[in-house]
């Protein structure tokens, strides 16, 4: 019987492919991998840097077997693992992944003292007071005033905007990025409907129908990890 | 069975024993039976407030770890016929000496024999604060048109809101200046009214006669010619479901119209 190859390795333009066999046991496919890439190494003389992209196909891997997988590839000398796909994840990526892609509507008054938290974006209907706060993973719109405080894109999503009918929080979080209020508001100056986003690793706030332009994913279905 | 309020702010310094001194006297002079608990253990005030002071023998803790049966602790106001009655804070223990859950029985069993109980709560929002509102029904937020006693109040109602056995919490709004609120200089009604968005039970003006009746251990309630004493009235008659509107802050009225608008307002 002829042996099927575990483990096949391709090369393409921006690199080696590695697509291992997912029909057989784990262990295996490691020792048919390390013994590969120990013939490779003695081809590849060049001190290049090749980048690898693994494609598991239909195997489930956990975190710990994907740290010695990049072990044993990164191992060989100029190979560094740029991605590893997977078609499987398991049932709590795969909610926590609807989650953050989840509007999640809250009807209450943010007061001060109180955190509302989301994975997702969120819808408030209500306001927040100062001293409250509003964190997400996606996108916050506010249908009332933030005077409290926002940050949006918790997660490391710096295309999260934060929209409120009334603008004038106390301070305004997108990812890492941090802006307070001016010290004082002018008193004609009315603040609303208006949108806070990044450009150029700054926050910005301008009017909401700039969104159209800036995040033209917002108006799609798909809500907020789709935006980037 | 009775209705227990507990009256609170978070900040201090802004009324709450004075509220509660004069809505529990007013609600007295409408008949009702009342108890005041001043819960502020350690630093209590009520009693100096409603003039009760030299008669108390035993006081809320006594209650608690039943040294002595809850009507001997409670001092009767001789102004009202069997009607006003005040359960003293200790004051030499500390917030710790009570629990929660006694609070909770206490104000129960207090309940199949007042109306009204009214809870004059501390400062703060730790342990005392945690006593006088576990047996409470309703809640009264008291604050004054300054943004940290604002900022304190709307801190006060979420934890009100968290609590189950409390309906949505009423606002008064005490020490109103008329001419800082004309020019600008302090927040107005409206602005307090709608930043913390809860229905609004009362307004008091700030006024030196309230001072002067604290001080002299009479309830300005009980002063009749009183424009803070209505305020306090009609809080009362609000509590009891009547529909009171708002008093008029104007200073003394300078011409014939406003002196009418005084009397149709402030009824």
């Amino acid at each position: 019987m002829k042996r099927k190859q575990l483990v096949t390795i391709k090369g393409t333009k921006s690199g080696l492919s590695l697509h291992l066999h997912d029909n057989c046991s784990y262990e295996d496919m490691m020792r048919e991998l390390e013994e590969k890439l120990r013939e490779s190494s003695s081809m590849h003389g060049e001190k290049q840097n090749i980048t690898v992209n693994v494609e598991l196909g239909n195997r489930y891997i956990t975190e710990n077997q994907k740290e010695e997988l990049v072990e044993a590839i990164q191992s060989k000398k100029n190979l560094s693992v740029q991605d590893i796909n997977s078609n499987i994840i398991t049932k709590s990526e795969a909610e926590q992944i609807a989650q953050e892609n989840e509007i999640v509507s809250v009807a209450s008054i943010v007061r001060s003292g109180q955190v509302l938290e989301v994975p997702g974006d969120l819808l408030l209907i209500g306001d927040v007071n100062p001293g409250g706060k509003v964190v997400a993973g996606g996108n916050i719109y506010i249908m009332g005033s933030l005077k409290g405080v926002a940050h949006a894109g918790v997660n490391g999503n710096e295309k999260a905007i934060v929209a409120a009918s009334v603008m004038r929080p106390t301070q305004l979080r997108i990812n890492t990025l941090i802006t307070r209020a001016p010290d004082e508001y002018p008193e004609k100056d009315k603040r609303d409907m208006e949108c806070a986003y990044v450009d150029n690793s700054e926050i910005m706030i301008d009017r909401l129908q700039v969104l159209t332009h800036l995040r033209p994913n917002l108006t799609k279905l798909e809500g907020g990890q789709n935006n980037g | 069975m009775g209705e227990a309020i507990v009256v609170t702010s978070g900040k201090g310094g802004v009324g709450k024993t004075t509220t509660s001194a004069n809505i529990g006297t007013a609600l007295a002079l409408q008949g009702k039976k009342v108890c005041l608990i001043d819960t502020d253990i350690g630093l209590r005030n009520l009693d100096v407030v409603m003039g009760l002071e030299n008669r108390i023998i035993y006081d809320l803790v006594d209650v608690v770890e039943e040294r002595c049966k809850i009507h001997q602790a409670l001092v009767k106001d001789k102004r009202f016929d069997d009607l006003l009655y005040l359960l003293p804070a200790a004051q030499t223990s500390d917030k710790t000496a009570v629990h929660p859950k006694q609070m909770k029985e206490l104000v129960l069993k207090l309940k199949q024999d007042y109306d009204y109980i009214i809870i004059d709560c501390p400062a703060g929002i730790e342990q005392g604060y945690k006593n006088a509102v576990a047996g409470a029904d309703k809640a009264i937020v008291v604050t004054t048109p300054e943004v940290s006693s604002v900022r304190d109040a709307d801190r006060v109602i979420g934890l009100l809101e968290k609590e189950d056995h409390i309906e949505s919490p009423m606002l008064v709004i005490n020490r109103i200046r008329n001419h800082m609120m004309k020019n600008g200089d302090m927040l107005d009604i409206d602005e307090v009214t709608s930043h913390l968005s809860i229905g609004l039970l009362g307004i008091v003006a700030d006024d030196d006669e309230v001072i002067k009746a604290s001080n002299s251990g009479e309830p300005i309630a009980l002063n009749p010619n009183s424009k803070s004493s209505l305020a306090y009235r009609n809080i009362a008659r609000r509590i009891l479901g009547e529909t009171v509107p708002l008093q008029h802050l104007e200073e003394e009225s300078k011409g014939m119209f406003a002196r009418i608008k005084m009397f149709f307002g402030a009824k």
